[in-house]
Formats: C-alpha cells, sequence, structure tokens
C-alpha cells in the first residue's frame, strides 16, 4: 500500500533535531530524587553511538511535541531529546529494527504482540524486530506494566511511532528517485515504485544517515479491519528460548565472583530485632555477615552456605502485639473502618436509595466475603545487584523498573541516574510484583560484601514477604419489582478495593462505596483488583435476586442492561453454553459478568456436586469477551484461559490462613493452587470488535468465573455460598 | 488441615541412593562435568550455580511445583530435593539436553506449535514429565496426561495446551 503523508520534505520538517553538528548548549538536567515522571537518559549522539547509523523515531506527547515545535523545546539544546518521549524505534542500516518501551514481559506476550503493531505498520517482518524492554538506561520512562494498559496505550504508540518511521522511509526513497512519494509502495522491508518496478530496501535508505524524527501521537493507523499481522495468532517471538531452557531469567543471571544472599526474616509480622550475634568467625570464612538496622543478612559463594550461615547467626526478636487472625479477619475489617471517614472513597450515589426500597415489591440484603490470597508466581522474588563505585546496576524481577530504581536511589541516598534496573523476562507477576524488595536486599549485601550478590527469594519468603490480595468484606442491599426492575441498589466494599464496584445494571437508585479500614496484612494489586471480589458479590447478588422473582438469571439480567458490548458478550456466552437447557441431578449451570478496562466478559460454568462427599467439580466453563480490536487471538485466548483457570483457584480454594503474625500455609503443599485435575473444559468465544480500539485482556477475563461457579452450585444444590473461596473443604455439611 | 491442602501430593518423588564423601564428577547431558560439591547439596542448586545450566528452575523447594523436574537414568526427579551425592553416578538430561543437532525435541516443538505456554517458567519442568511420560506410555489420552503432569504447576493456567501439547508430540511420533 502506499504511505499517507503528503509533502516530499517531511523528513526534513519533522526532523527537529536532525543536524548531528549542532552542540550541546545546555546538557540535560536530573534533579537527585525527583518526582517528575519522565526521564530521559541518552542524548541523541549516544543513541547512535550506541546503535550505529540509521533512522531514529520517537513517540512524543502531543502537548510536548507541540512545545518543541514552538521553540521552546529547541531553546533548550538541539540535541536532547525531549523528556516526554514513552517509546522509540531506530531502523539500522544493518537491517534490523530495534524498539524501545518501557513495558516489561511477564508472560502477558506482549514482546510478541508489541512487535506486531510495530510490524503491522512499519511493514516490516517480526522476526527481525528486536524489542528491548524494561531497562531503566536504555527505554523510555514507563510508570509501570499494569492495569491491562500496554495494549490501549503501548500497543498504539509502537504503532504510531513504526508508521512515522515507514513514512519517513518512504519520503527518502521518493527524494532519492525524484518521484512522488505516492506513486511507492512500502513492503515486507522494502520501498517499490510500481512503474520502474526499482525496489530498495528500508535498510539501504538509511546507510550512514543520522536521521532523527519526532511524532505526536496521532497519525493515521492502517485500520484493524485491514491488518495483516495484527490479528493473526502469531506465536510467542521467541519461544524457542524458553522451550529449550535457554532464555535467561531474573533468577537465572550470574556475574563472575557472584555471591548468593540470605536475608534473615523476623519469626512474625512487627516483630522487632532486639539483639543479634553475628556467627562464630571460625565457621564465618567466606561469609559477609551484615547487621544494618532491622536488616540482617548474608552473602556467601553458594546458596547452601548462605543458608547455614543464616542458621548461625542468633537473634532475638521482640513479637508484635497479639494480631488478628484470618479466623475473624471479616469481623476485624467492619470493625476497624478507618476513624477518618474522609480516606474512604466519595460514594457515588444516583436518586434515592431509600426511595427505590421503598418503591420495590422485594427487599433483599447480603454479605459477601473475599479472603486474602497469593499471588504465587512461580518464580519467586529475586534479584542481582552489582555496585560499581557509587553506581549501582540491578537485574530484578519487576512490573515497574523505574519504580524499583527510584526505591533503589531513595534507600541508597543515590541519585537515580546512578542506578540502573534491568527487568529480563520474568517468571510472571499477576499484579504482585510492583516493589522491589529483593533489589534493594541485594544491594545491600553487595554494597557490604563489594562483590555482586543474587538474592532469591524461597517460596517460603514469597508466600511471607510478599504482599497479598486484600481481603474484603461487601454490603448489598437490593429492591427488585416483581417484573424484574431494579429500583434501588446500595454496595459497600470494605478493604478489598474500588475497582470494578460500580454496577453496568440500570438502576435509578444508588449508592455505592469503598470504605477503608486497618488490615493486618500487607497487600497490594493483584490482576484485576478488587474487580474480582467485586463482580463476585454484583453477580452473585443479581442470581439471588433472579431466584427470589423466580426469574431466569439471564432474562433478569438482560431486562435491567442496555450496555450493547456486555449485553453482546452475555448472549454469545449463552449461546455457546445452551443456557436453559435441562440439568440432570447434581448437576448446576451459573453466569457472571461484566466490564472493566475495556473487556466484557461473560463466564458461563457447569458444576457437578456430590452431595454425600461434598465434592464439587467444575466441568465446563465458557466465557465470552470482547476487547475491542483483536491484536493476537491465540495469545487473546491463552490469556482467557489462563484468567479462568487462576481465577477458579480463588473462587474454590485459594485462602491465606495467618495467626499472631504468621502464615499458617506458605508452601505449595499447604496453599492449594489449581492443578490438572482442577481444570474444567474451557471454551472460549471471541467477539472481534475492529470498530474499536483494542483493549487489555490479562484482567478482566478473571472476573466472571467465581460468581458463575457460586451461581452454579446453587443452581445444583440451592446452597447460597458467600464467601471466596467458596469450597475450600468441599461443600459445607447441611 | 489447612484450606485448599493438597488432596493427593505429587506423583514423582526425590532420587533416592547412596550418600558418599564429595561429589566431584556429574554427568549431565551426556557430559562428565567437574564438580566440586557436598553430597547434600541440592542437585537443582549445582545444576544451576556450578554448571550454569539454569532450564531447571527453583519453584517450591520442596518437590511440589516440577519446576526443577530432570530425568535421572530416564525417570523423572525433582532435583530441588534430590541430594547431589545420589545422582553422582547416574545419567542426569537436563532441558538443555533435549535438542539433537539443533533440532527440538517432538515435545518442545509440540509446545511451540499449540503455545502451550505464557511466562514459561514452568515450561522445562513440564516438558521433562512429558518426556517421562510418554517413554512410559507413548500413547495416553488426555485424562492420563493430565494424572501425569498433576505434580507440576502452571501458575498462568495454560494446563490444557501443555495436555494437547503433549498429545499431539505423542501423535507425531507415532507417525
Amino acid at each position: 500500500m502506499s504511505s499517507k503523508r503528503g509533502a516530499p520534505d517531511r523528513v526534513l520538517r519533522d526532523s527537529v533535531l536532525r543536524d548531528p553538528a549542532v552542540p550541546v548548549i545546555e546538557p540535560e538536567r536530573y534533579e537527585l530524587r525527583g518526582s517528575s515522571p519522565y526521564r530521559f537518559e541518552l542524548q541523541r549522539r549516544d543513541f547512535f553511538k550506541f546503535l550505529g547509523a540509521g533512522l531514529l523515531v520517537a513517540c512524543v506527547m502531543k502537548d510536548a511535541l507541540a512545545f518543541q515545535e514552538s521553540g521552546g523545546g529547541r531553546r533548550q539544546g538541539g540535541q536532547n531529546l525531549p523528556r516526554e518521549i514513552s517509546a522509540w524505534l531506530h531502523m539500522g542500516d544493518n537491517g534490523v529494527v530495534t524498539v524501545y518501551t518501557g513495558k516489561v514481559e511477564v508472560g502477558q506476550n506482549i514482546r510478541t504482540s508489541l512487535s506486531q503493531a510495530v510490524a503491522e505498520e512499519l511493514h516490516f517482518p517480526v522476526d527481525r524486530i528486536e524489542m528491548v524492554m524494561g531497562d531503566t538506561k536504555l527505554t523510555p520512562y514507563d510508570m509501570g506494566t499494569f492495569g491491562s494498559r500496554t495494549t490501549p496505550t503501548m500497543n498504539l504508540q509502537l504503532r504510531q511511532v513504526a508508521a512515522a518511521a515507514r513514512d519517513a522511509l518512504v519520503d527518502i526513497a521518493a527524494q532519492q528517485w525524484k518521484v512522488d512519494r505516492s506513486s511507492l509502495v512500502a513492503a515486507d522491508g522494502t520501498i517499490t515504485d510500481p512503474r520502474t518496478k526499482r525496489t530498495v530496501e528500508f535498510a539501504t535508505l538509511v546507510k550512514g544517515q543520522r536521521l532523527t524524527q519526532l511524532i505526536p501521537t496521532e497519525d493515521p493507523l492502517v485500520p484493524a479491519a485491514e491488518w495483516k499481522i495484527e490479528g493473526q495468532p502469531i506465536p510467542k517471538v521467541d519461544g524457542r528460548d524458553f522451550v529449550t531452557g535457554k532464555h535467561k531469567y531474573p533468577s537465572d543471571q550470574t556475574l563472575p565472583g557472584m555471591l548468593h544472599g540470605k536475608i534473615l526474616r523476623p519469626p512474625s509480622f512487627g516483630a522487632t530485632l532486639a539483639s543479634v550475634n553475628p556467627p562464630d568467625a571460625t565457621v564465618m570464612s567466606d561469609v559477609t555477615f551484615l547487621h544494618d538496622g532491622e536488616f540482617v543478612g548474608v552473602a556467601a559463594p553458594s546458596q547452601e552456605l548462605a543458608s547455614r550461615a543464616l542458621q548461625w547467626v542468633h537473634a532475638e526478636w521482640k513479637p508484635a502485639e497479639d494480631q488478628t487472625s484470618s479466623k475473624n479477619i471479616f469481623d476485624y475489617l467492619k470493625t476497624h473502618t478507618a476513624d477518618d471517614k474522609s480516606r474512604d472513597s466519595a460514594p457515588y450515589e444516583v436518586g434515592s436509595v431509600e426511595q427505590g426500597l421503598k418503591s420495590a415489591d422485594h427487599r433483599l440484603q447480603q454479605t459477601f466475603t473475599v479472603a486474602y490470597i497469593a499471588h504465587a508466581p512461580l518464580e519467586p522474588r529475586t534479584a542481582l545487584a552489582q555496585w560499581s563505585g557509587d553506581t549501582l546496576t540491578v537485574w530484578t524481577g519487576t512490573q515497574r523498573p523505574f519504580g524499583v530504581r527510584s526505591e533503589l536511589a531513595t534507600a541508597f541516598h543515590i541519585p537515580e541516574e546512578n542506578v540502573r534496573v534491568l527487568m529480563p523476562d520474568t517468571g510472571a507477576a499477576y499484579g504482585g510484583k510492583h516493589t522491589g524488595e529483593a533489589a534493594i536486599e541485594a544491594a545491600r549485601l553487595a554494597r557490604a560484601a563489594n562483590r555482586p550478590v543474587k538474592v532469591v527469594w524461597t517460596r517460603q519468603e514469597e508466600f511471607t514477604w510478599a504482599y497479598f490480595r486484600p481481603a474484603g468484606v461487601i454490603d448489598v442491599t437490593a429492591g427488585v419489582r416483581t417484573d424484574g426492575t431494579i429500583t434501588a441498589w446500595e454496595f459497600h466494599n470494605y478493604n478489598s478495593g474500588g475497582s470494578g464496584i460500580r454496577t453496568f445494571y440500570e438502576i435509578p437508585n444508588q449508592r455505592i462505596q469503598f470504605h477503608e479500614t486497618s488490615y493486618p496484612l500487607r497487600q497490594g494489586s493483584y490482576r484485576a483488583l478488587a474487580a474480582t471480589a467485586n463482580h463476585f458479590a454484583r453477580e452473585s447478588f443479581m442470581d439471588e435476586l433472579a431466584h427470589e422473582l423466580n426469574m431466569d438469571p439471564l432474562a433478569f439480567r438482560m431486562k435491567n442492561l442496555k450496555n450493547d458490548r456486555l449485553r453482546a458478550v452475555f448472549e454469545a456466552g449463552a449461546k455457546k453454553f445452551d443456557w436453559g437447557r435441562t440439568k440432570s441431578a447434581g448437576q448446576g449451570f451459573g453466569m457472571g459478568g461484566g466490564f472493566e478496562k475495556g473487556g466484557n466478559v461473560a463466564t458461563f460454568a457447569e458444576v457437578t456436586v456430590d452431595r454425600e462427599s461434598g465434592d464439587v467439580r467444575v466441568v465446563r466453563v465458557v466465557t465470552a469477551f470482547e476487547c475491542g480490536a483483536i491484536v493476537n487471538p491465540d495469545n487473546l485466548v491463552n490469556q482467557l484461559e489462563g484468567a479462568n483457570i487462576m481465577g477458579l483457584g480463588g473462587a474454590l480454594f485459594e485462602a491465606i490462613e495467618f495467626e499472631n503474625g504468621q502464615i499458617l500455609n506458605p508452601r505449595f503443599s499447604k496453599y492449594r493452587v489449581p492443578r490438572f485435575s482442577d481444570v474444567p473444559v474451557l471454551e472460549t468465544v471471541l467477539v472481534n470488535r475492529t470498530d474499536l480500539p483494542s483493549a487489555g485482556a490479562g484482567e478482566s477475563p478473571l472476573m466472571g468465573i467465581a460468581p458463575a461457579i457460586g451461581n452454579a452450585i446453587f443452581d445444583a444444590t440451592g446452597v447460597r455460598l458467600r464467601s471466596m473461596p467458596i469450597v475450600p473443604n468441599g461443600l459445607p455439611k447441611m | 488441615m489447612c484450606a485448599g491442602e493438597l488432596r493427593s501430593g505429587p506423583s514423582i518423588p526425590p532420587c533416592q541412593g547412596d550418600v558418599m564423601a564429595k561429589v566431584t564428577k556429574l554427568h549431565v547431558n551426556g557430559t562428565t562435568y567437574s564438580i566440586d560439591a557436598d553430597p547434600q547439596t541440592s542437585l537443582l542448586f549445582v545444576l544451576r550455580d556450578q554448571l550454569d545450566l539454569t532450564g531447571s528452575k527453583y519453584g517450591c523447594g520442596e518437590g511440589q511445583c516440577g519446576a526443577c523436574t530432570v530425568l535421572i537414568d530416564g525417570n523423572p526427579r525433582r532435583s530441588c530435593i534430590t541430594p547431589v551425592g545420589a545422582a553422582a553416578t547416574r545419567q542426569i538430561t537436563t532441558i538443555e539436553g533435549l535438542e539433537t543437532n539443533g533440532r527440538l525435541h517432538p515435545l518442545q516443538a509440540a509446545f511451540l506449535t499449540e503455545g502451550a505456554m505464557q511466562c514459561a517458567y514452568c515450561t522445562s519442568g513440564m516438558i521433562m514429565t512429558a518426556v517421562a511420560l510418554l517413554k512410559a506410555n507413548p500413547h495416553p489420552n488426555a485424562e492420563q496426561v493430565s494424572q501425569y503432569m498433576e505434580g507440576n504447576i502452571c501458575r498462568c493456567g495454560t494446563q490444557p495446551r501443555i495436555v494437547a501439547a503433549v498429545l499431539r508430540a505423542s501423535r507425531e511420533a507415532a507417525r
């Protein structure tokens, strides 16, 4: 296809930084530990020195580019690229395209989907695209890889960068051949003039050049309906490295002279160090011992020596006051709401709930609870740290390399530019690796030992000292009329979070609020956040209301639902599931759905229940999903299946048990995660909306499965279960 | 009993064997390596830290997740709970030893074809376990695959694809 821009001098006009001869007028300045979200480490000439000649295209936020073009940017020095860059691409004269993004790969397969985005717009083969990700020295600042933001933002920006690069290449060819650019065709890494049959490779066009182009974030793009590479089920681009064991995860990194570090952990949460004695000097050869405040650790040439050395450390701890346990966590949360109510989210209020309840024929009130659960990524937290003078380099598994850089700079009182954090593709995260604990520990030990140190958390440490998905209590009240109209809806979430808290059903009178409480365990983000808890409560309660009215749960939802995209997935899922068919004894069907972060999901579950043994089996799950234009259908199905299986664990049996500041089940032998035998038949229906922008799909598919299972258990047994996990020890005896 | 405690444990034990003095040699993937290890040291640590064979992963340290699975004399073993002394005279195969002359093992190829991974941290352990399964039972059905792989955890939830990959490799070996 021909490129879309007009004038042949486009490259020159846009190349505000094109002249390498312009000297640096004012160097880039950094605050020591500034809060500015934008960082740019490399100057333009460094970039070409590092990458070799070619074409560099950077995506700049619109406002920042306007500032540049108005002259404000140029006054500050022509050599520096603006800070407000989100991604860039280098087309080398060796024929390799290198793309730089601060996003990271944790199994969601964005290394592949982002390569597809670049290939699509650049008209270039996927396998010649190199992605450099999550390296704070080489990639633009990025807040982090979370919130399903990669596809709606980074995918789009990279498409724009790639489109601009392609246009620039077409411009160069048009200038060289002295033809109109609109007559040229770019495809598969070459530009062709169909009339003269002349062709030229992209790489040849940029030979020996140092071209720079900044583009705004609003160029025309290939419409999704015309995609050739995006939209295809392209396999994981570096899949071979994973099946051969060649890929080096963070925990596989090594350096010459490296030591292994171990940290002395308190016996319980909140315990403080009363005294500590280093190991006897006779057993300490080759071992570095460090005591710095509350931090006690060792580093040794082997893992077993480090573990042994840790056992030789004699420490006394002062335990914290009595702490609450998992047995009474829900009472605790309800009775420990924050004194300062201003910390609660503002209530969302529409109409009058009181009036709505008055006008209802049926009024219902229920309480739902959600236990603490663990992410349990198979690769635990890990980091390898190396100091060179006051400069620190850390390889670690994190969703926020720039955030961890900040944590390290703060911890060691050094400027952020002295810290480089690299994030090799990691053994999963699920929202659980936003922080830099292992990075700080490894760096502290490395500084003490004056050698590189690697810290790999044990599974027990990961289950204890990471953070958890928050437990929560949710109170719901609703009023319905006999015809199925919901007249009032009141929904209060205590502690678990505000994500996905609003109802998407059309209800004239609503009051919805998240309440902050005190909480006993360290808690943080988890894939889909509280949307899972809020959908569990809302969609289970919808089922209760439907049964209260003797209405079909699907018909009841549809009566109160206008949103076309959500209706579409409920309808598509119901059709595939064959909703409404007759069930046999012990069999039950249920559904749950909703939308969040641009993803619309409807999940249908079939369970069988053995009332004698209490055994509950999820037999079949159908998921209908729509997230705009599909970037990679095979990876999307992979994410849907994975989200359902992960969600099934939290729905059925996962729960962190704790007492007096200790985790009681910090092992895979005690904390049950879904295994092969737990996996039902999984079927997916993809609704591809090429007319809508692509949204992320790693999180929202998780939300439907818990209510679908709970509702199916009710359908099979008449027993309504309102706590997640729903059946940790099988169906309760009645 | 804790909520969610496993109903059945993993099917694969650690390797039991003689416990000798210092271990100085290890036979891995057809090569004899000189090592220096206490016999009680876990085989996994020796493979990873002394031989830089990092394809076998640490996941739990208690033989519950299968990420560290290797073959010892052809049998699948949890290297994290296998003392290196027990493996010293045996033939060890790790994920790095499956390719022959740059050609992927049929299971490696099948995992790629089926897209049977997300973060892929469990992949090497899955493949090694499946190699043992297909040796013991070249034509398993889906339920038998599932049963055999029960001791391997994939937290990303790619189990259906892993089963499909093992069945594919079994089919293709039969051709």
